[in-house]
């Protein structure tokens, strides 16, 4: 349906087949009530690990290897059936894992990243703070030498996988004479870590989200993450991992537009199926051209990513038109199907209500926009 | 235990599908092929035997370039090589079918064939049949569960007869066919896929293995099920009982 079947390789193909498979099996029949009772099957961890999918497109340390464009259509599958579990994978894979990846030592990497493959260590990844969303420049969160080790203090907020992380990959400003905002790998159960879960969400419902407090917890100087200095550390990170972001709201709005179509033709109003009305049709035109048009950009970029020529730039430009798209396509999606589309059942306003998460997260809408504004005036506006 | 498991493509089935100009086949545009559910049971009792007791699955595939994904399908859940026979699908009946895989046994010389125990397509359930046949070896076709011998010289099989299950014990080598129950197959793993690129799929010609590749089946016609006509209302029990005692004669 996206088109992008003669862009992908077999190996892609079979991937996104099996990701698909695994999702249908297993996460579809049970997502309408996780969303609705608020919970993630974290007993499904095993499983999905088991299918390497964790940490899936990394080198070595246990992970498949498999390309950007192979991970991104596993991210497309995930969120087809719900943007909770592409979070789960996104944060656990392109955050966590990637920041060890890309920032840790050696023995860093051999001790933490096989077990986060196999899921038996989940990770998170504190960067956002309840004062500091898209400026983390001013993040309050502070580490201070103490003795060899490091003490931190501070909050984290919007947390995924807070409550079931077994690390928590936190960022804190250790001031100009130590190289500024520095990593930190934090054990769960270190003196002084407490996680609160986020209640009363209406969005990313069938997920984890939390609050991390840290009061004076003592991480020593092995777990700091050798190479990561300044903001450059972390956005590394979130630039990774806004490319399986825009890939998954193609799922959402694959998800949307194939429900809506079916409803259409099987719906009779004034004695005929709606799909043969032509605000119907144009509805879903427009949807499938910029569906269409997203997958193809989203594999292109892709393959730009794989030979390292991926601008920041262009990834905000894809996580801004793809996040933005499936959220307006679902929103008419839901509309095409009228009441009936404000059910859990439909499974359309639980999409749109996840994508105004990922319209906002892994850099909000508007910063994407300033981002792009400001790589083509040199003009900075943020 | 050295185990050949042969799996063949099917027209994707929950495509709808329409019939070809002359009505003797498929149109494929726009269609995707998939792996044939029976084959992929016979892919996993394969894998599980050799895990078991040690040895190597080949996976086989008869058809064009395009039939290396579901070979390799197969090696990503875990087999150890390829070999392919490219043949036309057109030029393929089960028969044909059959004689290619007995050239492959003779070449290859398993301990044991795996098949599905039919296509979804053409849902001939013969190859199994045909080839345990020409190899003159014990089949055992319909398997929902196989529990090899301690010496390997012979696997106890139970297979779905209408009515009961039957209990066979055929001595090795032999032809199993897997049914559905038989196991639930793996997922290939993304690693496991990354690693199937590196194994290998031979390619072996139909003349060089000596088979003749003469059809005997030509499917003359196919015709599309006729449209179900729509139901009818009636207006009391009365009505309905009547109806089925004299219209439908079903009472």
């Amino acid at each position: 349906m996206i088109g992008w079947a003669d862009l992908i390789n077999d190996d892609e193909r079979a991937i996104q087949d099996m990701v698909g498979r695994f999702v249908s099996t297993h996460c579809m029949p049970r997502i309408t009530k996780d969303f609705e009772d608020g919970q993630f099957a974290d007993e499904l961890i095993p499983e999905i690990a088991k299918l390497g999918v964790l940490g899936a497109d990394l080198q070595g340390y246990g992970c498949a290897g498999i390309s950007p464009v192979a991970y991104g259509l596993a991210c497309h599958e995930l969120e087809y059936c719900d943007a909770g579990w592409r979070s789960f994978v996104s944060v656990q894979t392109s955050l966590a894992m990637y920041a060890i990846w890309r920032w840790g030592s050696e023995e860093q990497k051999q001790r933490w990243l096989p077990d986060m493959a196999a899921g038996r260590v989940i990770g998170c990844f504190g960067l956002t703070e309840p004062d500091h969303g898209s400026d983390p420049s001013g993040m309050k969160t502070h580490a201070r030498k103490k003795g060899s080790d490091w003490s931190l203090t501070g909050n984290k907020m919007w947390i995924t996988n807070a409550q079931i992380a077994d690390i928590a990959i936190i960022w804190a400003q250790t001031g100009s004479d130590s190289g500024g905002i520095r990593g930190f790998i934090v054990e769960r159960g270190s003196k002084g870590f407490d996680v609160l879960s986020i209640p009363h969400k209406l969005s990313l419902r069938a997920s984890h989200t939390g609050a991390i407090h840290l009061d004076d917890v003592c991480v020593p100087e092995e777990n700091r993450l050798p190479d990561a200095q300044g903001l450059r550390g972390p956005l590394a990170c979130l630039n990774n991992a806004r490319f399986g972001v825009s890939f998954g709201a193609l799922g959402s709005a694959r998800f949307c537009l194939e429900r809506a179509i079916e409803y259409s033709v099987e719906r009779k109003q004034f004695g005929v199926p709606i799909a043969q009305k032509q605000l119907i049709q144009a509805h879903l035109a427009d949807i499938i051209t910029e569906v269409v048009k997203a997958g193809i950009l989203s594999i292109h970029f892709g393959r730009q990513k794989a030979s390292r020529t991926l601008l920041p730039a262009q990834v905000s430009l894809l996580k801004r038109n793809n996040c933005r798209m499936a959220l307006e396509s679902a929103r008419i999606c839901r509309s095409i199907l009228g009441a009936n589309g404000i059910t859990t059942d439909a499974g359309i306003l639980r999409h749109a209500l996840n994508l105004e998460s990922t319209y906002t997260y892994e850099g909000t809408h508007e910063i994407h926009t300033l981002v792009l504004g400001e790589a083509l005036t040199g003009e900075r506006a943020y | 235990m050295k185990i050949l498991v042969a799996v063949k493509r099917v027209t994707d089935p929950d495509a709808r599908i329409r019939l070809n100009a002359d009505a003797t086949g498929i149109d494929m545009t726009g269609v995707e092929y998939k792996v044939n559910p029976f084959c992929e049971n016979a892919v996993e009792g394969a894998l599980q035997l050799r895990d078991a007791a040690g040895g190597e699955v080949v996976v086989v595939s008869i058809g064009p370039e395009e039939v290396d994904t579901y070979i390799r399908t197969g090696l990503a859940m875990g087999g150890d090589r390829g070999i392919r026979v490219p043949l036309e699908d057109e030029n393929l009946d089960s028969d044909v079918v059959a004689r290619v895989l007995a050239a492959l046994v003779a070449k290859e010389e398993p301990e044991l064939v795996m098949l599905g125990k039919q296509a979804i397509d053409g849902d001939n359930n013969q190859v199994a049949q045909l080839l345990a046949g020409y190899l003159g070896w014990p089949q055992a076709c319909f398997a929902s569960e196989i529990a090899l011998s301690d010496d390997q010289q012979s696997a106890e099989v139970t297979r779905e007869v209408d009515g009961g299950l039957e209990v066979l014990n055929v001595g090795l080598p032999a032809v199993i066919s897997a049914d559905l129950r038989l196991n639930e197959p793996r997922y290939a793993s993304l690693p496991g896929i990354m690693k199937a690129k590196r194994k290998t799929i031979d390619v072996y010609e139909a003349a060089d293995l000596g088979v003749d590749t003469t059809v005997k089946v030509r499917v003359l016609k196919l015709e599309s099920p006729p449209e179900r006509a729509a139901g009818i209302k009636v207006d009391s029990v009365d009505d309905l009982l009547g109806k089925l005692r004299n219209e439908a004669k079903a009472l």
